[in-house]
């Protein structure tokens, strides 16, 4: 088949299924990053628009003072994220970040479940000055804005 | 003084690029203007002056000479020397000027080494080299100058992230940034081939080892980076789909698919233009990669040398070099004449499919990392991640190591199926037996396929050196069976660690012990020791496999002061079958500690599946070489023969 096919045709031939496949991936990509792409949610945001239970988010705040509680297996801990606004109660099961205390910022990678509460898979802190996930380096200014609001 | 030595160097070298650009382009238009013959050493000169430039900045770091503002912000008297050492190239100015080293040494080899191609091509090859470096020294002298001073001195210096206070530091950094630089010169090769309508085969041949040489380093620097974030940050994974992993996937990916298209290329005249295209895009790739790990646009766990203001320069440099590329192409690509043909069935076809698939993998991984930056201009703030980017790939990635391991057994041009069945009828049995047995032990879809797949490839990997004698095969052929049988390695490590990896999360007292899979651990003694700038809470743990001899592993709980940091360091077990894996957490209000523990059967076949893919690169770029080597000597014996005829 191929033997008839002239010059010109060859390259063009490959050339198309080329193309097919590479908007073949486009698609897909697109379909999925729609699909499974994780986005980012201040406790307000999670309370009034919640997301669908099992789909992966992340949720940034502040750990509540006085809301970090330790299960009694040691290592399954709860805390509350709050934005001076709204309050979501977290559950992570894990070592914490090293950075990770009551009064600072968070990130919590994970699901809301059906009963309004949060299941964090992973937990990002402030690692030092240098690094600061960016969710947060944007939340912190955010509350600096609010807290000069507030005292006006 | 060292440092002011150190920055005049760069501004001469920068100099030299210019003067290089500049006679370099002339020659194409006047190949006999006096300029010509100094191309080559200007090349070599700038590669001097430049790698001279970074062992000023080595030695600074060397003495801690806090005036220099780099030192001040990233180093420490009390740093031990490795680190200090490392440091240099451990942050954003360091790093750009290791980047310009490389390049220019890249530039200076092929100016000293390069004896195949044709020269104007070559002198076209070292001008759009200097074109491309000389982005980087305007970066480098306007707005990351490394050699910057402190007035006044400050008394004493920052510290290095307590994170990159590794061996792991020293080793591969450089080792990926030879891979993305040396890609500068596939890149340099494919516009100096268009610029002067030499894409041929003997072009492919000359630009194949250098692409083969970046790609070894790449393929080193991924494989290491990974074991060393997988012990580094204790979180168990080897591969997070992080912007900065993708970065130096992406490369690697489009530098596959160019080093077996450069194959077809040298050996069959085929892929003229899609050989130079993926020149271009391999190094474009490369510079997207050094975006997003030095732009900061991109949240990551790996990003340290980071500074927000510096990405729009880089993303502008981007922009010119692959824009102009890209019109140089589009100009010249209707002169590249159509190469061989070949049947639908044949070796180039196998070599076609699977360049397509490494392509549309590559677009899955950018357009995943690039997602995020897209979402956020539209205001919304999204993070991708192994949900999206496992599934997405492995459409593609699966039907592309079928064809690997049939490939390499079709025929160049024509060849029919029925020739090669009853090679596969054996590795098929294998799949397909290996499949159901997992699935009748509940093994989930994607690892069942990775495991049955990666035992069929050890098996069709060693088919082309069937009915061959081992002293007569080829380096080149040892090569490519060495490279092919290590991705099938590395597919079984990551299937079997998906698939069978067991993980402990506790809190226990000191004297209890644990089980995870075959191991039981005890806590033995929680105590307090010190380092060079840290101290420690060091866990004693008493594994015993099975029952048997107990080994200790010491996992530590670190806290740096300068600067001020915990990390935690995992204490890892190798066993031929597998890895235990232990990381020390917080101690709980109750005087119990959390420990995490992993079994991890058959992982470390990643890291070694990856270190034989990069010993396949080796075997085959030895072979060219040295098949190069001979030719040369060939081609001058019979030079001096002739002349001494003449004499006669």
């Amino acid at each position: 088949m191929s033997a008839a096919l002239k010059p010109k045709h060859q390259r063009l031939v490959l050339v198309l299924a080329a193309t097919a496949a590479l908007i073949a991936a486009a698609l897909l990509a697109a379909w999925s990053l729609r699909n499974q792409a994780s986005y980012f949610y201040l406790p307000t945001e999670l309370v009034a628009k919640p997301p669908a239970a099992e789909r992966a988010v992340r949720l940034g705040g502040m750990v509540e003072a006085g809301s970090l509680k330790t299960a009694p297996d040691g290592v399954t801990i709860g805390f509350v994220v709050g934005d001076g606004k709204a309050r979501v109660p977290v559950t992570f099961r894990g070592i914490t970040p090293d950075l990770f205390k009551e009064g600072s910022g968070v990130v919590a990678e994970g699901h809301r479940q059906a009963d309004g509460t949060f299941l964090a898979d992973n937990l990002l802190a402030k690692h030092d000055e240098k690094y600061v996930p960016r969710e947060m380096q944007q939340m912190t200014t955010q509350e600096a804005r609010q807290k000069v609001e507030a005292t006006k | 003084m060292i440092a002011t030595a150190g920055l005049a160097a760069l501004w001469f070298a920068a100099a030299l690029a210019v003067l290089q650009l500049f006679s370099g382009f002339l020659a194409l238009r006047q190949p006999d203007n006096p300029l010509t013959p100094v191309v080559r050493p200007l090349a070599m000169a700038q590669a001097g002056l430049v790698a001279f430039a970074f062992l000023c900045l080595i030695i600074v770091f060397v003495q801690t000479d806090l005036s220099v503002a780099l030192v001040a912000a990233n180093s420490h008297s009390a740093k031990p020397m490795l680190y200090k050492v490392a440091g240099a190239w451990g942050n954003h100015e360091g790093s750009m000027l290791l980047w310009v080293t490389i390049m220019a040494l890249a530039g200076g080899f092929v100016a000293l080494l390069e004896k195949r191609l044709p020269e104007p091509t070559l002198l076209a090859t070292l001008g759009s080299q200097a074109f491309v470096s000389l982005g980087f020294y305007a970066f480098l002298l306007l707005a990351s100058n490394p050699f910057a001073r402190l007035d006044p001195v400050p008394a004493e210096g920052n510290g290095l992230n307590p994170l990159l206070q590794d061996p792991g530091l020293a080793f591969h950094p450089p080792t990926l940034y030879v891979g993305y630089v040396g890609l500068s010169v596939a890149f340099s090769f494919a516009v100096g081939a268009l610029l002067t309508r030499e894409v041929s085969p003997n072009f492919a041949r000359a630009m194949r080892p250098w692409v083969l040489g970046a790609w070894i380093f790449l393929t080193l620097g991924i494989t290491a980076g990974s074991y060393w974030a997988y012990y580094e940050l204790g979180w168990g994974g080897w591969w997070f789909w992080d912007p900065v992993e993708n970065a130096s996937l992406m490369p690697w990916l489009a530098a596959t698919a160019l080093l077996h298209s450069v194959s077809v290329l040298a050996s069959r005249n085929a892929l003229r233009a899609w050989t130079v295209m993926l020149g271009v895009v391999a190094f474009a790739m490369s510079m997207v990669g050094t975006f997003l790990v030095r732009s900061g646009v991109l949240t990551s766990v790996h990003a340290f040398a980071v500074d927000p203001t510096k990405g729009t320069f880089i993303l502008a440099l981007l922009a010119i070099n692959i824009g102009a590329a890209f019109v140089i192409f589009a100009l010249r690509a209707g002169t590249v004449s159509e190469g061989q043909r070949f049947a639908i069935v044949s070796r180039e076809s196998a070599l076609v499919f699977n360049n397509v698939m490494l392509s549309a993998v590559l677009g899955i991984v950018l357009l995943g990392t690039l997602y995020p930056l897209v979402a956020e201009a539209m205001g919304a703030q999204v993070s991708v991640g192994p949900p999206y980017f496992n599934p997405a790939t492995a459409v593609f990635v699966v039907p592309m190591l079928v064809v690997m391991g049939i490939g390499p057994l079709l025929r160049w041009r024509r060849d029919k199926l029925g020739r090669i069945k009853h090679f596969l009828v054996l590795p098929a049995l294998v799949l397909a037996g290996v499949a159901i047995w997992l699935s009748l032990r509940g093994v989930h879809l994607m690892p069942l396929l990775g495991i049955a797949l990666g035992t069929m490839l050890l098996m069709v990997a060693l088919v082309p050196l069937k009915g061959r004698r081992l002293r007569t095969v080829t380096l080149p052929l040892w090569g490519m069976v060495v490279a092919h049988f290590g991705i099938g390695v590395a597919l079984l490590g990551i299937a079997c660690d998906s698939a069978f990896s067991t993980e402990k999360l506790v809190a226990a007292r000191v004297g209890e012990t644990v089980s995870v899979g075959p191991w039981l651990i005890r806590l033995g003694r929680i105590e307090p020791i010190t380092g060079p700038n840290w101290t420690a809470l060091e866990a004693t743990l008493n594994a015993s496999y099975g029952g048997g001899s107990t080994s200790e592993l010491k996992p530590q709980a670190r806290s740096f002061w300068t600067p001020v940091q915990q990390t935690n360091e995992s204490a890892i077990l190798t066993r031929w079958n597998g890895q235990l894996y232990t990381v020390l957490g917080e101690e709980a209000e109750d005087g119990r500690w959390q420990l995490r523990l992993w079994w991890k059967p058959f992982v470390t076949l990643i890291w070694l599946g990856g270190a034989l893919v990069a010993l396949g690169g080796a075997l085959a770029l030895l072979g060219r070489v040295l098949s190069d080597l001979r030719r040369f000597i060939a081609i001058d014996k019979i030079a001096y023969r002739r002349q001494q005829q003449g004499r006669l």
